[in-house]
């Protein structure tokens, strides 16, 4: 098994690992916005290297069957799914935008702190 | 016409939704989501009613005939969960009208309305769609507009509630993302009836195992099924007591259902169950799920809060009937799926109503509300009867048939628990209703004095399911025959 001919693979579970990572340990809410990104953007790759077809070239219809072509689909999901998270992010800043106004800060601790200083009081 | 009820019920509220930023009147705003989710409501009886029958209903978007193209897929079990979450939603939009006019600025009505439309669309979409990437698609949907919703709470600790759904919901919907991309590669199709028949010879098993995983795990979140069940919590207290009531109702359902459909119906009972052992993987989750969260729930001191905790319990008896795998234990979660659904809308919005008069839900000041809101004060008590599972409420109907499935299985000792969760629920749906009933206030002469009845428009959708909660607990047997013709569809699989 050639382990490093895969290497698109690795690179999406370390980027999707990272992405999770920093969404996980990261108390700033953009901060975790970002790994979210990252984590997102590495469902993309994995999408779009599964539908790479070895010699395959852009599938556009031409009179020669000895041509093969990439598998189209996955890369018409993955336009819906970049729309997807691009809402996503969006709504997300937006309420981040709002927490701050709110809070005067988007640190995920210190809003703990806030909240539990106003049920105390 | 009636070809095309199965777009319609999808379209009219996703068309509805961006005319309602057109007409951004309050009241006008409010009429037209209402008028478009009663349509939407018929439109799904009509579609019950001609797939009653045990036939299906195949619905080729465009004309594109599956597995090339995209398909609606209806057959008994979505038509029931389509009409549950539409007729759900009507209710509870009636009511919305007062509750939502106390808490939220009149300036931002029209946004709340068309983001209920379009939550309806997305959770609509997801139960009919019978494409798995639709699935996705149509999650997102229902989740971003969820998301929107939670945020109008009046708390700003709604703000933080939202995000931290939106977080956890947004890591879910992509770990779903990620399994339909590997049984795409496994199989190459992405239409669920064609998944269910290519699955079983796959070139590359263990490409369906890691996509099974992946889906799995990212569909517990969504349902909230403990441990996964921490973004409901927050969302459920501090969003607007009417998307709440809406929510707990639906939306937690709808991803029950997408999980039973995958397991049942794409991956197949004998896969998930038999080869996987998945199972001893729900059973111990919904076990532990609805004794911790009944437990908790004895403890807290806001109503919403408890409600909330009771929710992520009774999301655990739900599971225990879909790991079973058996026909009663699968009849018992779907009448579950429904009777909880009524029962726990009716007792949001019972919350709403005292957060109507007297702005707060903290437990120990509802003392004797029977005096000054003895409708509200009716209806909390006969829906929390109900959830305990009292004789003769709908809750007795669901957990008398799990109980029974379990016994049936041998699995005594599970059963045994569930009685001891019962007496939890009775412990702190019982706490609130000797408040409500008898104990004087201690303290002050009440701050609460003189609350009046809350306006007849929020008492009316309250005790209409209210009513039908109590009349398919009476007449139980209707719901569990329905309920076990669409546990035997989902056993057998597609045809």
């Amino acid at each position: 098994m050639d382990w490093l001919g895969l290497y698109n693979y690795w690179v999406v579970i370390v980027l999707m690992m990272a992405g999770l990572y920093i969404l996980i340990a990261r108390y700033n809410m953009v901060k975790k916005m970002i790994g979210l990104s990252i984590f997102q953007t590495s469902i993309f790759f994995l999408y779009i290297t599964m539908s790479k077809v070895e010699g395959g070239t852009a599938p556009i219809l031409i009179d020669d069957p000895s041509v093969v072509y990439s598998n189209p689909l996955p890369h018409v999901l993955i336009l819906t799914a970049i729309v997807v998270g691009v809402a996503t992010t969006a709504v997300a800043l937006a309420l981040t935008v709002r927490v701050y106004e709110a809070y005067g800060t988007i640190e995920e601790d210190e809003i703990r702190a806030a909240n539990a200083a106003e049920q105390d009081a | 016409m009636m070809d095309q009820l199965p777009a319609l019920q999808v379209m009219l509220p996703l068309v509805g939704a961006p005319l309602i930023i057109l007409l951004r009147h309050p009241v006008w705003s409010w009429a037209f989501a209402t008028l478009v989710s009663v349509l939407t409501f018929l439109v799904s009886v009509a579609l019950l009613l001609q797939v009653s029958d045990g036939s299906i209903i195949r619905y080729s978007i465009g004309g594109w005939e599956a597995p090339t193209g995209i398909e609606f897929y209806i057959d008994q079990v979505n038509a029931g969960v389509a009409l549950l979450v539409s007729g759900i939603s009507t209710v509870v939009l009636v009511y919305a009208y007062e509750s939502i006019k106390r808490s939220l600025d009149s300036s931002r009505h029209y946004l709340f309305y068309c983001g209920w439309l379009l939550c309806i669309t997305g959770l609509i979409g997801i139960v009919i769609t019978g494409d798995a990437f639709n699935v996705f698609v149509f999650l997102e949907i229902s989740s971003l507009s969820t998301y929107m919703l939670i945020a109008f709470g009046s708390d700003r600790r709604a703000l933080v509630a939202s995000f931290r759904y939106l977080v956890l919901g947004s890591v879910g919907a992509s770990f779903i993302l990620i399994g339909i991309g590997f049984l795409y590669a496994a199989t190459g199709t992405l239409n669920m009836v064609d998944l269910a028949a290519r699955i079983p010879d796959t070139e590359s098993p263990r490409a369906v195992l890691v996509a099974f995983s992946f889906l799995t795990v990212g569909l517990l979140i969504k349902a909230a099924i403990f441990p996964l069940h921490g973004w409901l919590l927050n969302a459920y207290h501090h969003a607007p007591v009417a998307v709440t009531a809406f929510l707990a109702g639906t939306a937690t359902k709808v991803s029950l259902y997408v999980l039973v459909r995958l397991f049942f119906s794409v991956f197949g009972t004998e896969y998930s169950f038999g080869q996987l052992f998945l199972n001893w993987v729900l059973l111990p989750a919904a076990v532990a799920a609805f004794l911790s969260m009944s437990l908790v729930a004895i403890y807290q001191t806001d109503l919403r809060r408890m409600l909330a905790y009771s929710s992520v319990a009774q999301i655990g008896y739900i599971v225990t009937g879909i790991s079973l795998a058996t026909q009663t234990g699968l009849t018992a979660a779907v009448v579950h799926i429904f009777n909880h659904g009524m029962v726990k809308t009716t007792l949001f919005m019972a919350v709403g109503c005292i957060l109507y008069r007297t702005g707060h839900a903290h437990i120990p000041s509802l003392d004797r509300l029977m005096s000054r809101m003895p409708f509200t004060s009716t209806a909390f008590i006969l829906a929390g009867l109900g959830l305990i599972g009292v004789p003769l409420t709908a809750g007795f109907v669901s957990k008398f048939t799990l109980i029974s499935a379990l016994i049936e299985q041998g699995w005594g000792i599970a059963a045994g628990l569930i009685l001891l969760s019962s007496v939890m629920a009775v412990a702190y749906i019982g706490r609130v209703i000797y408040l409500i009933l008898f104990r004087e206030s201690r303290g002050p002469a009440v701050s609460n004095e003189g609350y009046r009845e809350v306006p007849i428009s929020m008492l009316v959708p309250m005790y209409s399911l209210l009513a039908l909660s109590l009349y398919f607990g009476i007449f139980g047997g209707q719901s569990l025959s329905l309920a076990g013709s669409a546990a035997e569809t989902l056993l057998r699989g597609y045809p």
